[in-house]
C-alpha cells in the first residue's frame, strides 16, 4: 500500500473535492487567511519600515520587536485569542497577521535601507521632497526586498493557516485533525500535499514577482555586470598557480 | 553672487567643519575650493543649497537670506553635481537629466525635450538618452550628471569633485568640457577638489582651504602662485617643486622654459 497515492487518490476524490466543507472550500479558507493576514499586516508594517527605513528612526526597536514576534509560538497566540475573542475565523486571522508582520516590516525597512544612500542624498540635493524621495527613489529601489518580505510573510501563513481549524476556523487543517483523529492517513496525506502544492506556487509566484519588480535600470547594470566577466577560469598552459606553496 | 558671513557649522559629535567662514563667491565666475580632506570644502558647498545646515553666521545668495527660503526650493533653483554621479539608478540617462524641471511642473515631453539638447550641451551622443546609467562609462554617467545639475537652468551650479572618480585621461576631457561649457553659459559655478592643478584650470577664484574651513588664501591662480601666503599655501601648491618651479635657460639663442630638473616644457614666445 502506498500511503502517497492513496493521498492523491483522496484529493480527486469528488465527493471530498466539492460541496460545503469540500476541498475547494478548505483550500478557498486557507487562502483567504493566506491574503487577509498579509493584506492587514501590510496595511500596519510597510508604512511602519518604510518611514523606519527612511528616517532610520526606530530600527532598533523595530529589529527587536520583530525578532520578538518571530519567537511566539503561532499556536499558542491562536489559543490566546480564541480564548479571548471567542473561536471562529477572527482569532486564527489575528494570531496569522501578527505572523506575518515581522517579515513584512523587515522587508520593507531592508528595502529602503539597502538604497545607496549616495543616490538619495543626489535625489534630496537635487530638490525632491522627503515623501518624493521615499516614493520616487526608495520605494522603487527597495521593491524587490520589499516583495520578499511580502514573499516570506505569505509562506509562513499558508504553511501555519492549518492550524486555523483549533479556534473552528476552518482551512486545510480541518483535513488533517480529522484524518489524525480516525487515522484515516489518506486524508492526512491528502490535505497536507495540498499545502505543500499551495506554498510552492506561492513561493514560485512570488519569486517571479520579485525579479519582475526589480527596476530594469538594476537589472541592465547587472547584466553588464556578469558580461565583462568571463564565465570560467581560462585554460592556461603550464602548471596552476597553487597558493601558500 | 554668495556670501559667507562668520558661517560656522558644528556637526553634532562637536567637530567644527567650519570655523566663523567669511567669503564672497562672486556671481557668473568660477569658484574652486581646494583643501585636502577635513578642510571643510565639501561642507561649505553643501551649505550653500542647505544640505548641510549652519551652525551660526549668516548665508546670502544676491542679497537674499537662504534660510528664508524653502530648503527644497532653493536646491530646485541650484545645480548639484556629485563626485558618483548620483543618477537614479532605476531611470533612463533622458529621465534623470529631466528630473528636476519636471519636480519643477515642466510638462514630461518638453523637459526630455530639453534634456536632449543638453546631451548635446555636454557632449553626449542622443543615443544614449534611453540607456540606464549602470550602462554608461564613468565618464560618460559625470557628463549626464553636468547635464542633469544644468536642466533647470539654475544660476548656481555646484560642483562637489566631480571628475574625482574618473581616469586622468577622461578628467582631463571633461576639465576642458567644463570650460568650454563654463564660456558658453557664465554660470555661477562653485567647484569643490583636492586638486591643485585641477583649482588652478578651473578657478578664476581659488580658495585654498586649511583644517576647520579656515582661508589660507584666496585670489585668482596668478596671484597664488605668484606670491602664496604661508608656507602652507607654498607647500600645498607645490611652488618650489616639479614643473611650478620653472626657469628660463637659453638654448640656441632662445629661451627654453625647463623646470625644476632641467627638463624642457616649452619655448617662451617673443
Amino acid at each position: 500500500m502506498n500511503l502517497f497515492l492513496d493521498g492523491i487518490a483522496w484529493i480527486f476524490d469528488p465527493a471530498h473535492l466539492n460541496g460545503p466543507g469540500g476541498i475547494w472550500v478548505r483550500i478557498g479558507e486557507q487562502l483567504s487567511y493566506t491574503f487577509g493576514a498579509v493584506a492587514l499586516a501590510a496595511i500596519i508594517a510597510i508604512p511602519l519600515g518604510l518611514w523606519i527605513g527612511h528616517t532610520g528612526r526606530g530600527r532598533d526597536v523595530a529589529v527587536l520587536t520583530s525578532g520578538g514576534l518571530r519567537a511566539l509560538p503561532s499556536l499558542g497566540l491562536l489559543i490566546i485569542f480564541a480564548l479571548a475573542i471567542g473561536i471562529g475565523f477572527k482569532a486564527p486571522l489575528l494570531a496569522f497577521v501578527i505572523l506575518a508582520i515581522p517579515s513584512l516590516l523587515s522587508g520593507a525597512y531592508a528595502g529602503v535601507e539597502a538604497v545607496d544612500r549616495r543616490t538619495v542624498d543626489a535625489a534630496r540635493a537635487q530638490g525632491m521632497t522627503e515623501w518624493q524621495v521615499l516614493t520616487k527613489v526608495e520605494l522603487p529601489l527597495g521593491l524587490p526586498l520589499l516583495i520578499g518580505g511580502i514573499r516570506s510573510g505569505v509562506l509562513q501563513v499558508v504553511a501555519t493557516a492549518t492550524l486555523a481549524y483549533f479556534a473552528s476556523g476552518g482551512a486545510l487543517g480541518v483535513f488533517i485533525n480529522d484524518g489524525l483523529k480516525t487515522r484515516d492517513y489518506a486524508e492526512l496525506i491528502g490535505a497536507s500535499i495540498i499545502v505543500t502544492v499551495l506554498a510552492l506556487l506561492l513561493e514560485g509566484i512570488f519569486a517571479l514577482l520579485q525579479r519582475l519588480f526589480v527596476p530594469r535600470g538594476v537589472t541592465a547594470g547587472r547584466i553588464s555586470d556578469v558580461r565583462s566577466r568571463p564565465l570560467r577560469p581560462r585554460a592556461v598552459v603550464g602548471s596552476p598557480i597553487q597558493e601558500g606553496k | 553672487m554668495i556670501e559667507f558671513r562668520t558661517v560656522t557649522k558644528q556637526f553634532p559629535d562637536g567637530t567644527v567643519a567650519v570655523d566663523a567662514l567669511d567669503l564672497v563667491i562672486p556671481a557668473r565666475q568660477t569658484t574652486v575650493l581646494v583643501g585636502s580632506s577635513g578642510s571643510g570644502k565639501t561642507t561649505i558647498l553643501r551649505m550653500i543649497n542647505r544640505m548641510v545646515d549652519k551652525t551660526s553666521g549668516d548665508i546670502e545668495i544676491d542679497g537674499e537670506d537662504i534660510y528664508s527660503l524653502n530648503p527644497v526650493k532653493l536646491r530646485r533653483s541650484i545645480g548639484y553635481v556629485m563626485q558618483n554621479s548620483g543618477l537614479l539608478p532605476h531611470r533612463k540617462v533622458v529621465d534623470n537629466v529631466a528630473t528636476v524641471p519636471m519636480l519643477n511642473g515642466v510638462k514630461k515631453a518638453d523637459a526630455r525635450e530639453a534634456a536632449l539638447t543638453l546631451l548635446d550641451t555636454v557632449g553626449l551622443d542622443r543615443q544614449l538618452a534611453e540607456r540606464y546609467p549602470s550602462q554608461l562609462s564613468g565618464g560618460q554617467q559625470q557628463r549626464v550628471g553636468v547635464a542633469r545639475g544644468l536642466a533647470a537652468d539654475p544660476n548656481i551650479l555646484l560642483m562637489d569633485e566631480p571628475f574625482g572618480a574618473v581616469d586622468p585621461i577622461v578628467r582631463a576631457e571633461l576639465q576642458q568640457e567644463l570650460v568650454r561649457i563654463q564660456r558658453e553659459l557664465g554660470k555661477t559655478i562653485v567647484f569643490v577638489t583636492h586638486d591643485i592643478d585641477e583649482a588652478f584650470l578651473l578657478g578664476d577664484q581659488v580658495v585654498l582651504l586649511e583644517k576647520g574651513g579656515r582661508i589660507a588664501q584666496a585670489g585668482t591662480p596668478a596671484d597664488i602662485l605668484s606670491k602664496p601666503a604661508s608656507d602652507f599655501v607654498a607647500t600645498f601648491i607645490g611652488a618650489d617643486r616639479g614643473r611650478r618651479a620653472l626657469r628660463v635657460e637659453v638654448v640656441n639663442g632662445r629661451s627654453v622654459v625647463v623646470d625644476e630638473d632641467g627638463r624642457p616644457t616649452g619655448v617662451l614666445q617673443s
